[in-house]
């Protein structure tokens, strides 16, 4: 988690390095499970935390590890959503086989457009990402037969999950669910990145020009790391779909696409762990505050963005490790 | 039909210039400095609020205190008596002028080397910030204001009735466009800031003062933003969101046009101006798709937009 002298001699050994668990994460994954017994009364907000954070993780895979701004990463997370509202829907409640369904749509989705944004950089980049993700929320929002429109898609009924666990409303279920879909996705993310692969993509992001020089298909690497994004994003939409029942228009609105990228770069980007922490205070703060005047909420959002990116340019993980840094320096 | 079509054109120009006025400072600045200012219409939404706030006069007290059981008498400070509209408009576009060089001075010039990304989050951070501030002080509602006689009202030209006030928006915006026009083209300051957006290395290399041109340039066209905000009010309305709803309308202006480009944000913001207001009238249950399909389309013909160069 904390980043190591880069200097090693291989890249084989730094990955090495890398994939060992660290006794700090696997503290992290056993305190996932502790709002079972601490909070159970906030188990529904457990579970829009841990969907978030998969869909932060998701956006780091692209904006962290490759260098992919995107201002519309929403699109997936609600098509997703929706692929899995309406199969359940139109009687096709079984949460695994949606949740796969709205992941391979999602998929295509990220793979057709992938083939677009592997063209761009730059300002051109964050203008293309946004415009697709306002296209397919007004055309959301235009066919209103087939998802409801502002009113949001109603009727999602879910089936019991593996035939025996039914969807609750104190979200044990839903947490539980999503807690373990967080953690398999996670799993692949973290042998992803721990790969040559994802060598690959943070040299892409470091100099996207070199990297074709030395042999590298970049374009490819970027389309195969959209798609996987895109992947990560619908299930995370289908997951709330499925454990809310209800999909509405803000699954797709540029305001998703906006608050999960604060999360992102408050959290740290290009660190796994990045998305989960900058989500869990993001959620718990919103939690917290939001409750007297929603609308203010936001100026200290921006507060908090403005401060980190003068003084905390890496995000909390990111001033973390600096700190740790510094302190192994003296000892 | 005809006239509905010409009033629609006519409405759409209108719109369009309003659009030229917003975004004119974000096109030349990027162009520049590359520096991403999400916040320009923030500094648009204060000059909309400003004229609000004195087309309808500001008492400006201090209210009775009670503090350990003494009662402090309120104190009135000053008060400023109502102002006809046009006279609030130097004010709209001198206090965002103000405001952008302030952010200018102290927040952005420590990010023009960092990537679009860290620029992205700073300008947006602010944007949230002036909505919330925006609903603090004002609320959530629509501002009205209150324009004089002589600007309500149609006339009549060659048998089509036309607003007033979009005929003065026009005249207005048309003004502007041939002032920066003419600036730029013909004054010493003009060809140091077209320098500067050609090429900023070579500029500094030939002993132009790249960053105050910058600061002056950033200030004019966040004026410009806060005077177009003040025109909008009629149009298009205020509210708090303002600096969130527009931000895509004009960055789609800058993207299309082309950065550093005046003639190319004219170009760009008299058709979405037109396309917009005639997708309105025509086709309303598409809603803004058409105009995100022709930026996306557009944006993949020509990444650097119509007359953009790099």
């Amino acid at each position: 988690m904390t980043a190591s002298s880069p200097a090693v001699a291989a890249p084989q050994r730094y990955l090495e390095t890398q994939i060992r668990w660290h006794s700090l994460e696997i503290a992290f994954w056993l305190a996932a499970l502790l709002p079972f017994v601490v909070t159970p009364n906030y188990l529904q907000l457990a579970s829009q935390i841990a969907i978030t954070a998969l869909f932060a993780l998701s956006l780091d895979l692209i904006l962290g590890y490759a260098g992919i701004v995107s201002l519309g990463h929403a699109a997936y997370f609600g098509f997703g959503s929706y692929t899995a509202g309406l199969l359940a829907k139109h009687g096709w409640g079984e949460p695994l086989s949606g949740l796969l369904i709205a992941a391979v749509a999602a998929g295509l989705l990220g793979y057709a457009t992938s083939f677009i944004i592997a063209r761009f950089r730059h300002l051109a980049l964050i203008m293309i990402t946004l415009g697709l993700g306002l296209l397919l929320a007004e055309a959301a929002n235009s066919a209103s037969w087939l998802t409801g429109g502002a009113d949001g898609l109603q009727g999602v009924r879910m089936w019991k999950l593996l035939g025996i666990f039914e969807f609750d409303l104190y979200g044990y279920v839903g947490y539980s669910y999503s807690l373990v879909v967080l953690f398999l996705t996670f799993l692949v993310a973290r042998r992803l990145i721990n790969s040559p692969f994802g060598l690959a993509l943070r040299g892409i992001r470091e100099n996207a020009v070199r990297m074709p020089a030395i042999g590298a298909p970049s374009t490819a690497h970027i389309r195969k790391i959209y798609t996987i994004a895109a992947v990560m994003a619908g299930i995370a939409g289908a997951l709330l779909a499925q454990t809310t029942e209800t999909v509405s228009l803000e699954t797709l609105s540029f305001q998703r696409s906006a608050d999960v990228l604060v999360i992102l770069i408050l959290g740290g980007a290009g660190r796994l762990y990045g998305g989960i922490i900058g989500t869990i205070i993001y959620m718990v703060a919103r939690d917290q505050f939001s409750g007297t005047t929603p609308q203010y909420w936001y100026f200290w959002i921006g507060a908090l963005l403005v401060a980190v990116v003068i003084f905390l340019p890496n995000g909390i993980l990111g001033g973390l490790a600096r700190l740790t840094d510094h302190w192994r320096g003296r000892a | 039909m005809i006239g509905s079509a010409f009033g629609v054109l006519f409405d759409g120009f209108a719109y369009g210039m309003l659009l030229f006025l917003l975004s004119v400072g974000l096109s030349v600045t990027l162009g520049m400095m590359n520096f991403v200012n999400l916040a320009h219409c923030s500094f648009a939404m204060l000059g909309g609020y400003v004229t609000v706030t004195l087309t309808m006069g500001l008492d400006c007290n201090i209210p009775p205190l009670q503090i350990l059981g003494w009662t402090f008498p309120g104190l009135h400070l000053f008060t400023i008596p109502p102002l006809p509209f046009l006279m609030t408009l130097p004010f709209a576009f001198l206090s965002a002028a103000l405001a952008s060089v302030v952010f200018e001075r102290v927040l952005y010039r420590r990010l023009y080397r960092a990537t679009d990304l860290d620029q992205c989050l700073l300008t947006i951070g602010i944007v949230f910030m002036s909505v919330a501030a925006a609903a603090y002080i004002y609320g959530t509602i629509q501002q009205p204001v209150n324009l004089p006689a002589y600007l309500r009202g149609t006339v009549a030209v060659m048998g089509q009735s036309l607003g007033v006030y979009r005929l003065f928006l026009i005249g207005t915006a048309l003004v502007v466009t041939l002032v920066l026009v003419l600036a730029l083209e013909y004054t010493r300051f003009g060809a140091q800031v077209r320098a500067a957006v050609d090429n900023q290395r070579m500029a500094r290399g030939l002993g132009i003062n790249v960053d105050w041109i910058f600061a002056v340039t950033f200030a004019l066209g966040s004026g410009l933003a806060g005077l177009g905000g003040a025109l909008a009010i009629e149009i298009i309305g205020l509210d708090h969101a303002f600096a969130f709803t527009y931000l895509v309308y004009v960055l789609i202006v800058v993207s299309v046009g082309g950065l550093g480009s005046i003639a190319g944000s004219f170009i760009a913001a008299t058709l979405l101006g037109i396309s917009d207001m005639a997708g309105k009238y025509y086709f309303p249950e598409l809603g803004a798709f058409l105009i995100y399909l022709v930026m996306v389309t557009l944006l993949m013909w020509r990444p650097v937009g119509l007359f953009g160069r790099r």
